[in-house]
């Protein structure tokens, strides 16, 4: 019974964040963290940030990744279950809704052209999300050889129609740093015999 | 079939996205054109929509995609798909591998994937302001200037610059949406 209890309030929880929080991830941490570390302490303010570390460096939504890892914290696999549901549930409505209405709303010409305005917006903001993130990023020869291989390579390959997918930039240099590593590793242990 | 591809297209998508809501973007684009499922003004539209509800961008993204192509099933396995790499990921991780992400080559890894990722954002902005903005989708077309998009994005780039200039923070993204969208209102309407 008490377990059950804590589950609803996870989920309820987890679905107030969902509903209220505009413009992704990042706003959403504090938000999560003034609700579970500040209000309901149901994990410390440094786990909380120590898991932010993980939740942007494994893939997927961060969010979700929060959602999943405080749940479990407080209530083991189904906390978890519920908590990511209770995430997704707001955003699986809404858009479902307003995806039933879209084409009919673009049909009226006024918000068509709203929408063509919009759409310059929403470019601006990509970049400048990828601007913040280009800013932060330490300026190695390695992170600034990657960026303008990719960068070049992407725009290039689109010009002339080649498709080559984004999977594959990630994966070849993922396998690019995991043999810089397995390298400098063996080199290390041989310096020491 | 549709079910199952969106299924598998979005697992795939949740399983390789690092970076949040934006870094997904480019592996978006990539499936959805591929597929035709989307051209690049919807594929816009969508992101618009998806940043200017609540919720993460991804999960809003997966459910619009998936309801365009197979309705409320399609909405449903494509975020399905989306989120269940993270779950599975992160309970391995709070339950098994508490200490996976402390080796060296874990982080060797992660660090070499987070330039290709900020490089991938960046060249879909490019690449997309290109096709949007003057026309260019690849060579062979000829180009088409779009004045009026310049104008819009020359207008709210001055507009955030000034604005995080003066208030040191960044400009609310859905107020910048409600301006571009007035412009828009403003030059392609009449």
């Amino acid at each position: 019974m008490k377990k059950l209890k804590s589950l609803c309030d996870i989920f309820l929880s987890m679905m107030k964040i969902g509903m209220f929080t505009f413009g992704g991830g990042y706003a959403m941490i504090n938000l999560l963290d003034n609700e579970f570390v500040e209000r309901k302490k149901w994990l410390g303010s440094e786990e909380f940030m120590n898991f932010v570390t993980i939740a942007e460096s494994t893939p997927g939504p961060i969010a979700i990744n929060c959602s999943t890892y405080i749940g479990y914290k407080k209530a083991g696999f189904l906390g978890a279950l519920f908590s990511t549901i209770g995430m997704c549930v707001p955003s699986f409505v809404i858009i479902y809704l307003i995806s039933l209405f879209f084409e009919q709303f673009l049909a009226v010409s006024a918000i068509a052209s709203a929408f063509k305005g919009i759409q310059v917006c929403v470019i601006f903001l990509i970049l400048s999300a990828g601007l913040k993130m280009l800013k932060k990023i330490k300026k190695t020869v390695f992170n600034v050889t990657v960026i303008l291989i990719t960068f070049t390579a992407m725009t290039l390959f689109s010009l002339f129609s080649v498709s080559f997918s984004s999977i594959f930039y990630i994966l070849i240099f993922g396998l690019i740093s995991i043999l810089i590593y397995t390298v400098g590793f063996l080199r290390s242990r041989e310096d020491k015999k | 079939m549709i079910l199952l591809k969106l299924f598998l297209t979005f697992l795939k998508i949740g399983a390789v996205s690092f970076g949040g809501g934006y870094g997904m973007i480019s592996l978006i684009r990539d499936d959805c054109l591929a597929n035709g499922w989307l051209t690049e003004a919807e594929l816009l539209n969508f992101i618009a929509v998806s940043e200017s509800t609540p919720g993460p961008i991804a999960v809003n993204m997966a459910t619009f995609v998936g309801s365009s192509q197979g309705g409320i099933l399609g909405a449903f396995v494509a975020t399905l798909g989306v989120v269940l790499p993270s779950f599975i990921i992160i309970l391995l991780i709070s339950s098994v591998f508490t200490k996976l992400l402390k080796y060296a080559g874990v982080k060797a890894v992660l660090n070499g994937i987070r330039p290709a990722i900020i490089a991938l954002i960046l060249g879909t902005a490019f690449t997309m302001f290109l096709s949007l903005g003057f026309g260019i989708e690849n060579i062979y077309t000829s180009p088409d200037i779009d004045y009026r998009a310049l104008v819009i994005f020359a207008v709210i780039c001055a507009v955030s610059f000034l604005y995080s200039k003066c208030k040191k923070k960044s400009f609310s993204p859905i107020l910048l949406i409600v301006i571009s969208g007035t412009l828009g209102v403003l030059l392609y309407g009449i």
